[in-house]
């Protein structure tokens, strides 16, 4: 129960904070809300049961092309509550149907085979949004929600958006924190720690880590629907490789296993390349060109690896630490895969 | 039918390249248990050093052996420098430390040399021999294939015919035991990544001059087609590597002629799909391979 009454007053504070932001801030925590949506259920996939999903921008692109077709069929016929929650029962069924898929073939793959054909499935995603009816590059549109008329005079759309991105994403992550926090969460780390054991305890791991995917990429296909109904539109070319990339950075920074680091994880993913590039055009053009976009991603490969390298718990990790809370050992090495306590904070602990 | 076997011939060649990458892949994942997402960027570091090398002497082949020491040098490098001080006992840190690896030697690339494509000159003609009036294969794609099967035959020999082959081998399968017959394990990994690295150059210098050009990205596409093809061989498997690279290009390669360039990746993934479905350790995978 406390779990969800700390649900509810992170959401209220974010919906607070954005009285606070302007339009295009407004805009950004929408982006980060959906990037963070994804990033949780990343990090529980990565941190809980070590399958390490290259293909979750894929997940999100399925569950943003999900909500684009639903939404889009009632859009003349319903009102605007009902568009958006048929388009997010399409974004969870699309992403959910994928995610089985995967998951099916995750249960059977260890680590760097999944990575491979998760790797193999972002590079196709443009070819497949050529062929499958799903609008070629130009993607597909999304019906813009309105500010409805109780709020028209007090927030702009933007903030609007930004409250449904924040609504949206704390009922696409509560549920993944409850499961973490609870037995399916439990049976993931005994199926990482060892999966015979694990089996004779009566988790099958098969069905753990296809569990594990679908509840992975149900998140990541709402936070997809959360960036279509930022930006009114879904295109193949918003979920490429470079995307897929961060939301693993996003987990690793973060912590993973950690949904409060994937929450810094995702906020730094989205607003430090934007506070690197407006810096960057500070320096001459010719050097600022070649800055542009590559700097930040530079940063965000150095912080990599030196938190796999020094702290492979994160920052989630490394707060925990500064508070004092929990005494980890001063050059935590990578923990046994029984151990794994040590790199992934205990739910108590969770922020 | 003269369309078909001029796919094939390209197809072939373009396979030689895949199956030699996919065989570095294969080397380092050996060696140390490591699947190198940076394989492709170290590549093209490697060929940014064989294209100054190139632009300043006006010589290929000084460019091309500049860049072979190049690769080993930075598999090297990065072995000693990073790999060895990661936790081991799990694939997971060494995946991740490989996909931070790759944000900074691309973007490093990109800020250093600009995001542009540089053409590379093959060293020899790209236009086709005509036999019997068919186009077949060009000089330069015979140079490619002639180049791949001699790497591949020199580690065929080198793993099996020689003492430093069979010390690799050893420290690869059985890393304590050969510590305790004298094998020094950790210089084998790094003599592992050293091979590794210089191999993938030597293969994203074989390809480079067929593409567009010269860019941090140019190997990108060739590093997913050659994972997919070290991961449908078995990754332990080089004879996978080999008989899977040349399978995919032919797919890739006929795919693109009769269908259209952007359903090869599509292709790719359903053959890997497929293939991992069927056998979840790839086509070659040895029964007892030792688990990760």
């Amino acid at each position: 129960m406390s779990t969800l009454l700390r649900a509810a007053l992170i959401t209220l504070a974010a919906i607070a904070a954005t009285f606070g932001l302007d339009p295009f801030r407004n805009y950004q925590l929408a982006t980060a809300a959906g990037v963070f949506a994804a990033v949780a259920g990343l990090t529980v996939l990565i941190g809980l049961t070590g399958q390490l999903s290259l293909g979750h921008a894929v997940l999100m692109a399925a569950g943003g092309y999900g909500y684009a077709a639903a939404a889009t069929a009632v859009e003349d016929t319903a009102p605007d509550a009902a568009v958006l929650l048929t388009g997010l029962a399409g974004a969870a069924a699309a992403s959910a149907a994928l995610g089985l898929l995967l998951g099916l073939a995750a249960a059977r793959l260890r680590g760097p085979y999944l990575a491979g054909l998760t790797l193999a499935l972002v590079i196709a995603l443009p070819s497949a949004a050529n062929v499958l009816p799903l609008g070629g590059e130009q993607g597909r549109s999304a019906p813009f929600l309105p500010v409805p008329e109780a709020l028209a005079a007090l927030i702009a759309v933007e903030q609007w958006h930004a409250w449904l991105a924040i609504l949206i994403s704390a009922a696409a992550v509560t549920p993944l924190v409850l499961l973490r926090a609870g037995r399916p969460g439990l049976r993931m780390r005994a199926v990482l720690g060892d999966e015979t054991a694990a089996a004779l305890c009566g988790a099958h791991p098969g069905r753990v880590k296809t569990g594990a995917f679908v509840a992975s990429a149900v998140p990541a296909g709402l936070g997809g629907a959360i960036l279509a109904v930022a930006t009114q539109q879904v295109a193949p070319g918003g979920y490429g490789l470079a995307f897929s990339l961060m939301l693993v950075v996003a987990a690793v920074i973060g912590g993973l296993g950690s949904i409060g680091g994937a929450a810094i994880g995702s906020l730094l993913v989205v607003t430090l390349p934007w506070l690197v590039d407006t810096a960057v055009e500070a320096v001459p053009a010719d050097l600022g060109q070649r800055l542009n976009g590559n700097l930040a991603v530079l940063l965000f490969g150095t912080v990599v690896i030196a938190t796999t390298l020094a702290r492979p718990d994160g920052l989630a990790g490394l707060l925990t630490r500064l508070r004092g809370a929990r005494p980890a050992p001063p050059d935590a090495p990578e923990p046994r895969p029984t151990a794994s306590p040590t790199a992934m904070p205990s739910t108590n602990t969770e922020r | 039918m003269d369309r078909l076997v001029f796919l094939l011939a390209t197809g072939l060649a373009r396979g030689a390249v895949l199956a030699l990458f996919a065989l570095s892949l294969v080397i380092v994942w050996r060696a140390a248990r490591v699947v190198n997402f940076a394989q492709a960027a170290m590549a093209v570091c490697a060929v940014y050093t064989a294209f100054a090398l190139t632009a300043a002497s006006g010589s290929y082949w000084l460019g091309l052996a500049g860049g072979l020491a190049a690769g080993a040098l930075l598999g090297a490098a990065v072995e000693r420098g990073l790999m060895r001080r990661l936790p081991h006992l799990t694939p997971l840190p060494g995946m991740i430390c490989a996909i931070g690896l790759v944000m900074v030697l691309q973007s490093g690339l990109a800020i250093a040399f600009g995001p542009e494509h540089r053409p590379m000159r093959p060293p020899f003609s790209q236009s086709p021999f005509m036999i019997g009036g068919t186009p077949v294969l060009s000089p330069y794609d015979l140079f490619v294939l002639v180049t791949a099967a001699a790497a591949m035959g020199a580690f065929a020999l080198l793993f099996t015919g020689t003492s430093l082959g069979l010390r690799l081998r050893a420290a690869a399968f059985a890393p304590e035991t050969s510590r305790l017959l004298g094998v020094r394990v950790p210089r084998m990994v790094t003599i592992g990544w050293t091979l590794s690295v210089a191999t993938a150059a030597l293969a994203a210098l074989l390809l480079v001059p067929t593409e567009l050009g010269l860019n941090p990205h140019a190997a990108d596409l060739l590093f997913v087609n050659a994972f997919a093809v070290a991961v449908i061989g078995g990754l332990d498997s080089p004879t996978g590597a080999l008989l899977a690279g040349l399978g995919v290009g032919v797919l890739v390669s006929l795919t693109t002629g009769y269908v259209s360039a952007s359903a090869a990746p599509l292709a790719v993934l359903a053959l890997l799909t497929v293939v991992l479905l069927l056998r979840p350790g790839g086509l070659f995978a040895a029964r007892e391979a030792r688990r990760a």
